[in-house]
């Protein structure tokens, strides 16, 4: 820079170049900097979106992706809920931060009829379309081990069934036959997911020292049949008979022996 | 013995004077927190929700734009209730200036004030602080990795909500983040977070353009060079034109949190709280006062 041959004009020239690519390289760090933050950022958010099964979303919450995308993390639901059974997720919590939920074996939802978690949501993550509470789809009740349920295992509890909201439409009680005594009925708890709303009552209810009914979000709950499966007695008693042509149905009768 | 920022302007003025827009912003701050707390402590409701959306007296919605906005990215387009909150605290913050939010709002600027005092205090001197400039690159990428992920994606680790979140419903593993803050303000950079990385306030300084109310540097002629007021400004880089140039006596930046501390501590009394009006009736000449230089980037700048 103070090279006696360089003209002072030169020499300022070249400081001010040399500032320049000083700001400019300053810049690029910053920018390189933030685009890494944000790369880490998202990928961390692919990767934390998955909520713990643990985790029940309020009523009328979207699906998980689109919730994540339209929940502000502001709290209005939690305040609006009479029970205390919606918290929001603090830092570290395994939930989102900020976004609301609740644990059905502490408190489960007590089911308001006015739903007021879902009219103080302002964004719309709780989405008010949601009318009646019963139509609510927060999780679905699976009585997930057969092996402590006291009702599999022969006895009355019948706890899950008694506590359901809904009862006689999201559990009912299946009359089997007791292999065990060989001369009694086991009374089967069984949830029926177009009415269960995933309240988690039973959850909360069940007698055991670990609930042996457990409310898991739908999606890993629920299995599906393929779009193409029939089930012939129900296509049968839509169609008031047969769909099977007669004929089709005439096979050859095998029996031991030849016989027929 | 180092000099001691504002020890002489309690000298001058007497203690009160030379803390009373700090005073001003702490009862604003804490009082802020005190609304949204009453409920939940005391079950006084006045203000439901916290800063990211709220509802006051059951009547009046505010949203965050910030987080409005990171929500639109993520492809979700909110009710009209969090559109209007929106709105009324966007008109509210270009009417005021949008960082009145980081000095009179945002909790976090006590933990980071305290860094900053502390840092005085110790006399600590690092600076491995990144350009000022890095807040408006991470709010951008901040808005690509919503778009990117779907959700939004700030909210995963922001000191910000997360702290005053943490207050109002329980802090959970949030201290340890609002601790790095602390500690990187302390022992790193210098006024780092507000004033160089956080994309919140990066998005209230984009709204910092109309606002009214401003600093100037009126009796800019008797400053005495004490260095006091560059000492506690959270974006020391604002001071110099207004105080040293030629031009408008107003600080004109974009970054001006509107703190008023450098009027505080000023012996000589040459800031003021003005309007962003009152150069004309002062007779300064305009300054050129292109938006690069507004906001501080550099990179704009004219190099000759």
């Amino acid at each position: 820079m103070s090279d006696p041959g360089t003209t002072l004009p030169e020499a300022g020239d070249a400081l001010r170049a040399s500032a320049a690519r000083r700001r400019f390289l300053v810049q690029v760090a910053a920018a390189g900097g933030a685009a890494l933050v944000g790369i880490g950022l998202g990928a961390y958010a692919r990767q934390a979106r998955a909520r713990p099964a643990f985790a029940v979303r309020p009523p009328g919450a979207l699906a998980e992706p689109a919730f994540l995308a339209a929940c502000v993390r502001c709290g209005l639901c939690v305040r609006a809920c009479p029970y205390d059974t919606l918290k929001l997720s603090a830092f570290g919590d395994g939930v989102a931060p900020g976004t609301p939920y609740f644990e059905p074996r502490r408190v489960p939802c007590e089911m308001c009829p006015d739903i007021p978690c879902v009219k103080a949501c302002p964004t719309g993550a709780l989405d008010r379309g949601l009318e009646d509470i019963a139509r609510a789809s927060m999780g679905l009740a699976v009585l997930i081990d057969h092996e402590t349920c006291l009702n599999f295992n022969g006895l009355r509890c019948d706890v899950c069934y008694r506590i359901c909201p809904l009862i006689d439409k999201a559990i009912t009680l299946d009359m089997q036959r007791n292999a065990r005594t060989g001369k009694h009925a086991m009374f089967i708890p069984v949830v029926h997911s177009d009415a269960c709303t995933g309240c988690g009552k039973c959850e909360r209810a069940c007698v055991l020292e670990t609930a042996a009914i457990k409310v898991l979000p739908i999606q890993q709950a629920k299995g599906e049949l393929g779009r193409h499966y029939r089930l012939g007695w129900e296509e049968k008693a839509k169609a008031g008979k047969s769909l099977l042509p007669q004929e089709v149905l005439e096979l050859p009768v095998r029996r031991p022996g030849g016989g027929s | 013995m180092t000099r001691i920022p504002g020890r002489e302007a309690i000298g001058k003025k007497g203690w009160l004077r030379a803390h009373k827009w700090l005073l001003l912003r702490r009862s604003s701050q804490l009082g802020l927190l005190l609304a949204f707390a009453l409920g939940p402590w005391l079950g006084i409701w006045i203000v439901r929700g916290t800063l990211t959306s709220s509802l006051t007296l059951d009547r009046l919605p505010l949203t965050d734009p910030f987080f409005l906005l990171q929500s639109l990215a993520a492809g979700h387009l909110p009710y009209r209730e969090a559109l209007i909150g929106a709105g009324i605290v966007l008109a509210f913050y270009l009417l005021v200036g949008g960082r009145v939010y980081c000095s009179w709002v945002c909790p976090m600027n006590i933990v980071t004030d305290t860094a900053a005092w502390l840092r005085r205090r110790l006399n600590l001197q690092s600076a491995r602080a990144p350009s000022p400039s890095t807040r408006y690159w991470l709010l951008g990428a901040i808005l690509v990795a919503s778009l990117a992920s779907g959700t939004l994606a700030w909210e995963w680790i922001n000191p910000v909500s997360l702290l005053h979140r943490g207050l109002l419903f329980g802090l959970g593993a949030a201290w340890a983040i609002v601790l790095g803050v602390f500690l990187y303000d302390l022992l790193i950079a210098t006024k780092g977070w507000c004033g160089h990385l956080c994309p919140m306030g990066a998005t209230y300084s984009l709204l910092n353009l109309t606002g009214v109310p401003k600093v100037s540097a009126l009796r800019r002629a008797a400053c005495d060079d004490c260095l006091d007021c560059y000492a506690v400004c959270p974006e020391p880089q604002i001071i110099r034109p207004a105080l040293k140039g030629d031009g408008s006596a107003i600080v004109s930046s974009l970054n001006c949190t509107h703190c008023g501390r450098c009027i505080d501590v000023c012996a000589q009394d040459v800031f003021q709280m003005t309007t962003r009006f009152h150069h004309r009736r002062v007779g300064h000449e305009q300054g050129t006062d292109p938006i690069a230089d507004r906001l501080d980037c550099g990179t704009a700048r004219p190099v000759h």
